[in-house]
């Protein structure tokens, strides 16, 4: 991963994007090879490390004994920061938390706890930062506002590592993905690159026959019954798959037209 | 160093913001046992000729009272952390695993010492023990507080259930408090069991801190401590060696 990026990582289930971040957030240990955050190994140079990375982790833990400003003054003097106070006002008001700042934590709601262990990752301004499936549980609305605060976060030169389940949320956001698959990266590329590589539009037809017309223009990619799924080069395609359908009389009942997106490109990597 | 108080503040205000659970109720739990035993025994029970027995279990009540605190403290502590995933909020941060330790250790060593002296101050209501050598009793006060809070440090990374721990609690600490001569003197056992108790730190830490007390003691007092203090080291460098590693923390 490269300083400045924001960085995504997908995979199926037990692909082991939590086993890796846990191992460059010092929370498991490698078995073999070594981990660095900017430089400073996360083993031997730990201190360095870790004050480097901000972690947002996937599970929604909290300490019901402390309030949301006690929580993160607490997480701040852990960093060996004191004096804290008005960036942790800062992170609350952009996270849109400002109001239950007094409140203890047992008293938030699911995407509340979401949103402070978001500020705690950030109390100590770290350049990296990791955030392993932000969004699960976070209600649309404030999944647009922690979007848009990762987003100026990136911008202002931070690095993000982002593990989801939800492949749009790595399209729209990450500017390079890397796809896991039982441990192993089976893709590293560009967004773009990632995107290009499986160009070609998807076409999902039903018509009111279990049969196409022979010969048909487009490649054919599966069928099921009256439903079948084409795949075309280019939208000119669709000209000729219209003309013919015209010709020979069959009537379209639905008709859906897709761009490639990742989860092709996921699917079909990770092999399903 | 920061780190290291803001875990310190962060285990004190832990307990403290429960004061009623984890300060007034061990205080009248010992209160009770005063006035239970003291009542049924202390006609008929005289372990030292000069001592009455109300007076004689005023020290071993504030030591076990000390100990098991101690050990509650750093013990639950982390189990409950572990248990609810918020250890990653001291896992992450530049935490080393030496101020770690100390931290956990010392806010027990808090703990127990806040509830000893609860029981104390409530205890000199009803007798007047004395206090023969204060600066013995502290001693034997800090350093078993500190054992206790370290044994709670280890079995916290051990267990990994709330029952686990339990078990340590039910299976280990309470028979090693109870046996330690609290409610006795180990003189008046029977030979099998005053040579099981000389191998029990508990007794060392128990009789010491009675020492400051009275004056009088079954050992030693310079050997108890010694005792104490090689139990203590002992246990904190298992814990400081499991920390390192990051046994059952890191994994």
């Amino acid at each position: 991963m490269e300083q400045g990026e924001f960085f995504g990582l997908l995979g199926p289930n037990g692909a082991g994007k939590t086993t890796l971040i846990n191992v460059i957030a010092g929370l498991a240990r490698a078995d073999a090879g070594c981990a660095r955050v900017m430089g400073a190994d996360v083993a031997k140079d730990y201190r360095r490390a870790r004050r480097m990375l901000g972690v947002v982790p996937q599970e929604l833990v909290f300490d019901p004994f402390f309030t949301v400003r006690e929580t993160l003054r607490l997480q701040s003097g852990y960093f060996g920061i004191r004096g804290n106070d008005a960036w942790i006002d800062e992170v609350l008001q952009h996270l849109d938390l400002a109001s239950k700042a007094d409140v203890n934590m047992r008293a938030l709601s699911g995407g509340m706890k979401r949103r402070v262990l978001v500020a705690q990752a950030l109390v100590h301004k770290p350049p990296v930062i990791v955030l392993d499936e932000p969004t699960a549980g976070v209600d649309v609305e404030l999944r647009q506002g922690l979007w848009q605060f990762v987003r100026r976060l990136n911008r202002d030169g931070h690095t993000i590592v982002l593990t989801t389940h939800y492949l749009e949320e790595a399209e729209t956001h990450c500017n390079r993905i890397a796809m896991l698959k039982a441990g192993r990266i089976v893709a590293l590329d560009s967004t773009r690159n990632l995107l290009d590589s499986f160009s070609g539009l998807e076409l999902r037809l039903r018509l009111d026959r279990d049969a196409l017309p022979q010969p048909f223009p487009g490649r054919v990619v599966s069928s099921d019954g009256a439903l079948f799924v084409l795949r075309l080069e280019h939208y000119g395609e669709l000209e000729d798959v219209l003309a013919r359908l015209r010709q020979t009389g069959a009537r379209i009942i639905e008709m859906e037209l897709k761009p490639p997106d990742l989860e092709d490109v996921f699917l079909r990597l990770t092999g399903k | 160093m920061r780190s290291f108080r803001t875990l310190l503040h962060k285990e004190l205000l832990r307990f403290w913001k429960v004061a009623v659970q984890t300060v007034a109720a061990p205080v009248l739990t010992a209160v009770l046992y005063l006035v239970v035993f003291a009542y049924a025994l202390g006609g008929r029970v005289r372990v030292y000729d000069t001592v009455p027995y109300t007076d004689f279990l005023v020290p071993g009540l504030v030591m076990m009272s000390i100990l098991q605190n101690a050990f509650a403290n750093s013990s639950s502590s982390l189990v409950q952390s572990k248990l609810t995933g918020n250890i990653v909020f001291v896992l992450l941060p530049p935490i080393s695993y030496a101020e770690f330790f100390a931290a956990y250790v010392l806010a027990a060593v808090v703990r127990g010492l806040v509830v000893g002296m609860g029981v104390l101050a409530v205890t000199l209501g009803f007798v007047n023990p004395g206090l023969h050598a204060p600066f013995w009793a502290l001693a034997f006060a800090v350093l078993g507080a500190g054992l206790l809070g370290a044994l709670g440090v280890l079995a916290g990374i051990l267990s990994e259930k709330i029952d686990q721990l339990a078990a340590f609690q039910n299976f280990v600490i309470m028979p090693l408090t109870f046996l330690s001569g609290v409610f006795y003197s180990i003189h008046a056992l029977p030979e099998f069991w005053l040579r099981l108790s000389h191998a029990n730190p508990f007794f060392y830490m128990v009789d010491g801190f009675r020492y400051g007390f009275f004056g009088l003691s079954d050992a030693a007092p310079a050997a108890s401590l010694a005792v104490v203090s090689a139990s203590l080291v002992a246990v904190s460098f298992a814990c400081l060696a499991l920390l390192k590693s990051g046994y059952k923390l890191r994994h």
